[in-house]
């Protein structure tokens, strides 16, 4: 029975990575997600033919429970909301992965007989799961609003703090892997790894969410691989390390397009703080000047490239479908129309072409920054709705911005901008932005899905 | 068995570099959501020791929740990736409806 279990492991195994091969691609994605379902529903199969399987009932309690929770969350969730499901469902992996740990704990006779690394890789898991579902409850709960999402911080305090947690729960989890029989020391390793997974994700500001999920993403999945270690279960060392590696590469790669390192963002405060040097004082001093719908619709009508630059203003005022109606009319007037995609505009990387897809908008001609950046300068009109920060063009020439060297859209290269913006209040990153100061600039003021159904009827009535 | 283990970890580990490093920026969301699912597969190991080792009333309940915590995470976690890729599915009818609106 046990070679067929393997045996089915590895076609689940194989699946996955063909699933994960499929969605490099538009066109083969959706056939590649459900290719690793099915891998997942035979995983699941497999190891329920293990010999001496019981508890049937709980078994398919705790099924059907999770996908009564989790098949009307998934239908019903809004495509803005998409990052803070992301980082709950992610969470929810993660605290199976420390509830498992700690059960294993209590059903082993603490490791009684079992070789070092049962309890080393089992121990690991529980604080990495516990990381990463506390971690992803702050990451919800500061998307979802319920938590501002400035950084919540102790100060300098802070580093000083997550190391003393994370020597507690190592400290904690040593004791209980050397044979110290207690259950208050497992529990201990669980609430120090959930407080330091509370502590470390709470100082983050928002701007940064998009890093910090898919850092939680690869923890969940480097948990899950230490789980398979420690059960000796292919399936899930395969799995979990796999989400673990694209994980880490997906988080590099976005704090690479935010010009930030890992370590810097985890020790956090970026994104809130104070900013001194980067406007701030001499920003009353400065003209703003205001437009209007039917003043930007003729604006845009003449031009003969209009760049659309979305940000998480779209996302939040459920613009995207405005923003495709009021493109197409361009369209028609022969203007031409392309969206500058910032790799972490929104609150997930590729959050905006999601979001633009749902809409309709052709996928050419959402451009990618390096691809776009140089049409700016032949550019009449470049419209910003609800972007901010990665429109900054302090992030070039200002060295004392904190934002200094992260690659921007040159939308300050544009013959003339348009900014609709719901005020004048910072962005997520609560740096003042010079942009809005340009003499080519003009600001529209209002929300972004009324502002730009205000300019498509001017469009419509030109 | 640790070492075998050991040696699939790494092999995986290069796996997902490989695939992954390939993945376009637009297809980043989805891409996360649908690894998100595939690290649902912890719901594996809730299965073995509760079906297997779990005795006691508190075992039970906590191996319940994570079995439902891991049902969630992959359940919830391939639907959403579904959904989203279905948007992405749509785009060639677009230039089709354009096609037909110039004539």
């Amino acid at each position: 029975m046990n070679s067929v279990i393997e045996i089915l492991y590895i076609v689940a195994f194989s699946l996955f990575i063909y699933g994960l091969m499929g969605l490099t691609g538009p066109k083969t994605a959706v056939r590649g997600n459900w290719i690793a379902a099915v891998g997942m529903v035979i995983a699941i199969i497999a190891t329920l033919l293990t010999p001496g399987v019981s508890n049937w009932i709980l078994i398919v309690l705790g099924i059907v429970l999770g996908a009564l929770v989790g098949v009307p969350s998934a239908r019903q969730v809004k495509m803005t909301a998409m990052p803070q499901m992301v980082a709950l469902f992610n969470g929810v992996g993660g605290g199976a992965v420390a509830l498992i740990a700690w059960v294993e704990f209590r059903t082993t006779d603490d490791y009684a007989g079992l070789a070092a690394y049962v309890p080393v890789t089992s121990l690991l898991a529980a604080i990495i799961g516990s990381v990463s579902f506390w971690g992803s409850l702050v990451a919800y709960g500061k998307l979802q609003e319920v938590l501002p999402g400035r950084p919540i911080s102790i100060g300098s305090q802070q580093q000083l703090a997550n190391l003393a947690l994370l020597v507690a729960a190592v400290a904690c989890a040593v004791a209980v892997g050397v044979g110290v029989n207690s259950q208050l020391l497992i529990i201990g390793v669980l609430v120090f790894a959930a407080a330091l997974g509370l502590m470390v994700v709470l100082p983050i500001g928002g701007a940064d969410m998009p890093v910090v999920i898919s850092l939680l993403n690869a923890c969940t999945g480097l948990s899950a691989a230490a789980t398979g270690l420690a059960l000796n279960n292919t399936a899930l060392i395969v799995a979990g390390m796999i989400v673990g590696a694209s994980g880490s590469i997906l988080t590099n790669l976005m704090a690479k397009a935010m010009n930030r390192s890992i370590p810097a963002i985890v020790a956090g405060g970026f994104g809130g703080v104070v900013v001194a040097g980067a406007g701030g004082g001499d920003a009353t001093d400065k003209v703003v000047r205001q437009t209007s719908a039917s003043d930007a619709a003729i604006q845009m009508a003449y031009a003969n490239q209009v760049i659309i630059v979305p940000g998480y203003g779209m996302a939040v005022a459920q613009a995207q479908h405005a923003v495709r109606e009021m493109a197409k009319l361009l369209e028609d007037r022969g203007v031409e129309v392309k969206y500058a995609i910032h790799p972490v505009a929104g609150r997930m990387p590729g959050h905006m072409n999601v979001l633009l897809a749902e809409a309709d908008v052709p996928y050419d001609q959402l451009r990618e920054m390096d691809d776009v950046n140089g049409e700016f300068s032949r550019t009449d009109v470049a419209l910003v709705i609800g972007a901010n920060d990665v429109t900054n063009p302090a992030a070039r020439t200002n060295p004392s911005s904190p934002i200094h060297g992260m690659p921007i859209l040159n939308v300050d290269e544009a013959r003339s901008i348009i900014v609709l913006k719901r005020s004048m209040n910072t962005g997520f990153a609560g740096i003042e932005n010079d942009l809005y100061y340009d003499a080519k600039t003009a600001m529209l003021f209002g929300d972004a899905k009324s502002s730009v159904q205000g300019v498509t009827e001017e469009l419509k009535a030109l | 068995m640790f070492l075998a283990n050991l040696a699939i970890l790494v092999l995986a580990g290069f796996v997902g570099f490989a695939v992954i490093s390939k993945v376009p920026n637009t297809l980043h969301t989805p891409l996360m959501s649908g690894t998100n699912a595939i690290h649902g597969i912890v719901l594996l190991g809730g299965l073995i020791v509760l079906g297997t080792a779990a005795t006691g009333v508190l075992d039970k309940v906590l191996l319940v929740i994570a079995i439902a915590f891991g049902t969630i995470n992959v359940v919830g976690g391939f639907l959403v990736t579904d959904r989203m890729l279905g948007m992405f599915k749509r785009k060639p009818e677009v230039p089709q409806q354009k096609g037909s609106d110039d004539e």
